[in-house]
């Protein structure tokens, strides 16, 4: 409960509550076909249970066997022509819907976003803003007069990912060796919660994904805070060394220190993000401290190893990390 | 002339008992289409209780959100090898077990045309099936890591490559699939020859039961759909081990690939699965309707079609991979089209049934729920072709709602059916009504209760193959449902063995024919002698039987 506070996220990631500009359509050809079928479902079943009713075997038969009726060609082909029909109208509807989202051209004002699965975190690039970060995607509301969509570049770094936010749009997956595209045009402000969509491996369960939709201005000033320099408090010099000597930098990077790792998160910001271990637990310095002292606590299995720091080392790593704003 | 054989008391009259040793031995050297079929059914139902147990212990652990019944890695073999076993070890045993029985007894002929092969066809799948479950002890490996494959039965490169799957697991997935597979397609091969050129006299291809026809495309899609996941296998074998690259995204390989592979097996499988389901009630709803097949041909030619179209449609698993507008559009026309086909036979069936005098008998049952559920089954299909509504849905649970109504509410049902028609015929006794109807209705009550939320939750994003979820997510209720569900489907499923267990020994008598029903396995004992006929029957119709019923009206005037 207290994490859904600390993402203030909606409750429940419903297709049916889309707010960007994919699932809209989606949710609008999913009515059109919800119906096609439920018409199908009531004629077929309907007359499925009067044949049951009608026709079932009542006390008293004379246990004669009913008219053989072998077939007929009319009533054959009545039924092969018109689902032949419905097939080429749904047909003829997704193409369209299809070849609309797929072929989407990409607007001047629009974000770009690299998004790069891993073995169970997201790691996110914003290539023309100079940002590095993780599990948290920012981007700006669109408004249908000036919109800002976001388009998302899709690839991996180890094994097959898929990146779903119900809400927002259809899940694309992030292959191996195969970059993928895919775009979102977020009309409401607030934050979406999804999370990978394909099998990866053990804490396929533990890669979760939110998507925060700001206002404008506040989404520059978000752009603006993550560019800043990572906060350098002297009074944490002593964590800030441990994190320089011990083996935090051969996977993490804070900008301006030694630190340059690239298989884990970015740490540059990392009191920024709402949750640890792509939404595992909430972003507290105390579930920080468990989670540098060991991850597989929170997160079984995570590839970051227990570092077996001494008390001294772990109170300073986390004092200095918790400066990381 | 008469086809039929006298009805021969033969468990009545005193019978030699041989030692428990001689009776071991003669089923275990067996080369008898009847005793094979019966080790396939038995043996697939056996590893079908253990997947079951499987699911079970994972609906627990998902019954709510945040619950620690099982760790991640047990999670995740529990779902690996549920999967592999109900589509390998129970699914396809059991279908070619029943064909294995039926086939040979349908077309008068005394065996399948290969019978050696069809033993080693057996016994290559009761040893990979041996394998698959080894790997619980001897999955560790040199390297010590790993036990039970955990990579999902579709097993995606590159999670199967050295780098992410050390240890032996996912080598015991692939070597014991590999095995089963050359034992299936060996079985297919002899169906195929059997129904060919084993025939009765009169039974031409046209005279067949619909069983027969729709067994042969079965075992056709088996020869096209299964060598190309052998490949697959192989290719991955030499990945793992001689250090190939064909599926190694490190070194170039294609993980897109290995989807192409295994989906281009992967989808005539869920038809290989679903059209002796057909097959199954085709059989049924005609007799407990008393009434002939409506349109023959028609259904025949849905099969044939259902069996081509079968071959085009593996991509509409992989819509969210990335293969392109136009790919994604003519994946979703072949989707689309072989929903005619299928829809064409759920309106014969029902057709059938017009205008019948339909009794209830435990196999009706099992065939009218099916009709239902294999109705919503073909539905949420339609929706899961339309392209961009899956991919909201595919990877979710609508998915898994979806399949398991076509591979629970579809196949498993008419099995049930089909075990209650069939067993008085391979046993001499009947199965008890009374347990049957206990057995149909907790089993349509709880894979009902289990399986219809999974929709409601996947349309709320709950992807597939986690071991746990969010509290926040509003989907411990739809989940909570699911498992409630469970204790029923146990329930029905020990009645249904008690029923076994208690009418093998104390049934009632069944005759030859206790169905009063057309096709020829009907004019035999019941069990059959080894040799099934006494005189080779002679045909002129599609119910050889009814002829003999009714000498005033037979059939073939109206074919």
């Amino acid at each position: 409960m207290r994490l859904a506070e600390a993402l203030g996220a909606p409750s429940t990631p419903s297709i049916f509550a889309p707010a960007s500009t994919p699932a809209f359509a989606i949710r609008d050809l999913s009515f059109l076909v919800l119906a096609i079928v439920t018409g199908i479902f009531i004629v077929v079943a309907g007359v499925t249970v009067y044949a049951i009713l009608r026709y079932r075997r009542r006390p008293g038969d004379d246990g004669r066997d009913p008219p053989q009726v072998y077939g007929s060609m009319q009533i054959e082909l009545a039924w092969t022509v018109v689902p032949f029909l419905i097939v080429i109208v749904l047909f003829l509807t997704t193409t369209r819907y299809i070849f609309a989202i797929e072929r989407q051209p990409e607007t001047p004002d629009a974000v770009e976003v690299t998004v790069v699965g891993n073995q169970w975190w997201w790691e996110i690039r914003y290539p023309r803003l100079g940002i590095v970060t993780a599990n948290e995607l920012h981007v700006p509301v669109s408004d249908a007069a000036r919109p800002t969509p976001t388009f998302i570049t899709l690839q991996s770094a180890d094994v097959i990912h898929s990146f779903w936010i119900p809400q927002l749009a259809g899940k694309t997956d992030l292959v191996p060796g195969k970059t993928n595209r895919m775009w979102i045009d977020p009309r409401t402000p607030g934050t979406y919660v999804g999370q990978c969509a394909e099998f990866c491996g053990l804490q396929h369960a533990g890669m979760l994904l939110t998507v925060t939709v700001h206002p404008k201005d506040e989404f520059d000033r978000w752009v603006a805070a993550q560019r800043a320099a990572a906060a350098d408090d002297p009074a944490v010099r002593a964590g800030r060394d441990v994190f320089a000597s011990v083996a935090c930098i051969s996977c993490h990077t804070v900008r301006g220190t030694p630190g340059n790792g690239v298989f884990g998160p970015d740490l540059t910001h990392l009191m920024s993000r709402a949750t640890l271990g792509a939404g595992v637990a909430a972003n507290t310095p105390e579930n920080l401290r468990a989670w540098v002292d060991d991850p597989a606590r929170l997160k079984p299995g995570a590839r970051m190893p227990a570092m077996k720091l001494s008390r001294e080392q772990l109170d300073g790593l986390v004092a200095y990390l918790v400066t990381l704003r | 002339m008469s086809i039929i054989a006298p009805d021969i008391a033969a468990p009545d009259a005193p019978v030699e008992r041989s030692s428990l040793l001689t009776r071991l031995h003669e089923w275990v050297v067996t080369v008898d289409h009847k005793r094979l079929g019966i080790m396939y059914v038995v043996a697939g139902l056996g590893f079908f209780l253990v997947a079951g147990i499987e699911a079970s212990v994972m609906r627990w652990q998902l019954a709510a959100a945040g619950k620690t019944v099982v760790s991640p890695e047990v999670f995740n073999r529990l779902f690996t090898m549920h999967g592999t076993t109900m589509v390998f070890l129970a699914g396809i045993p059991i279908v070619f077990g029943f064909a294995n029985y039926l086939v040979p007894l349908m077309i008068g002929a005394r065996d399948l045309a290969f019978p050696r092969l069809n033993a080693f066809g057996f016994w290559a799948f009761l040893f990979g099936g041996v394998l698959l479950y080894f790997s619980f002890l001897g999955g560790d490996g040199l390297y010590g890591a790993g036990s039970a494959p955990d990579v999902g039965w579709f097993a995606y490169a590159p999670l199967t490559a050295r780098a992410f799957s050390p240890g032996n697991s996912t080598d015991y997935w692939n070597l014991s699939i590999l095995v089963m597979g050359f034992g299936t397609v060996a079985t297919s091969i002899n169906l195929i020859a059997t129904t060919l050129s084993m025939r009765c006299r009169g039974m031409t291809l046209g005279r067949m039961p619909l069983y027969v026809w729709m067994m042969l495309v079965v075992a056709g899609m088996t020869v096209i759909g299964l060598p190309p996941l052998s490949a697959a296998q192989i290719m991955l074998l030499l990945d793992r081990f001689l250090g190939a690259h064909f599926f190694d995204t490190q070194a170039g390989g294609s993980a897109v690939m290995w989807q192409h592979f295994f989906w281009f097996f992967g989808h005539p499988e869920v038809y290989i699965l679903m059209v002796p389901g057909f097959a199954m009630v085709s059989e049924m709803i005609p007799v407990f309707s008393r009434k002939v097949i409506f349109g023959y041909p028609m259904v025949v030619a849905a099969s044939l079609a259902i069996g081509f179209l079968a071959m085009t449609v593996w991509a509409h698993h992989m819509f969210a991979v990335g293969m392109g507008a136009p790919l994604n559009s003519a994946f979703a026309a072949s989707t689309m089209l072989i929903a005619i086909p299928t829809g064409i036979k759920i309106f014969n069936w029902v057709a059938t049934m017009y205008g019948g005098r339909i009794r209830f008998a435990t196999p009706m049952l099992f065939s009218c729920a099916f009709l239902f559920q294999f109705l919503c089954a073909g539905l949420t299909g339609i929706i899961l072709s339309v392209v961009p509504f899956n991919w909201q849905l595919t990877d979710s649970y609508f998915v898994v709602a979806h399949f398991h109504f076509v591979l629970v509410g579809g196949l498993i049902f008419t099995i049930f059916g089909a075990i209650y028609y069939w067993f008085p015929k391979a046993t001499g006794r009947l199965l008890s009504e009374r347990l049957g109807r206990w057995h149909f209705w907790l089993f349509v009550v709880g894979f009902n209760l289990t399986f219809v939320p999974m929709h409601w939750a996947g349309m709320l994003g709950m992807p597939r193959r986690i071991y746990t979820y969010p509290a926040d997510r509003g989907w411990d209720f739809w989940n909570l449902i699911a498992t409630l569900g469970v204790p029923f489907q146990i329930a029905a499923v020990l009645i249904f063995m008690v029923n076994v267990v208690i009418s093998l020994r104390r049934g009632e008598r069944a005759g030859n024919d206790p169905w009063d029903a057309w096709t020829l396995e009907w004019a035999t004992a019941s069990p059959p002698p080894a040799y099934n006929f006494e005189t080779v029957p002679i045909v002129a119709s599609r119910r050889p039987l009814w002829d003999l019923k009714h000498p005033d009206d037979p059939d073939g005037p109206h074919e």
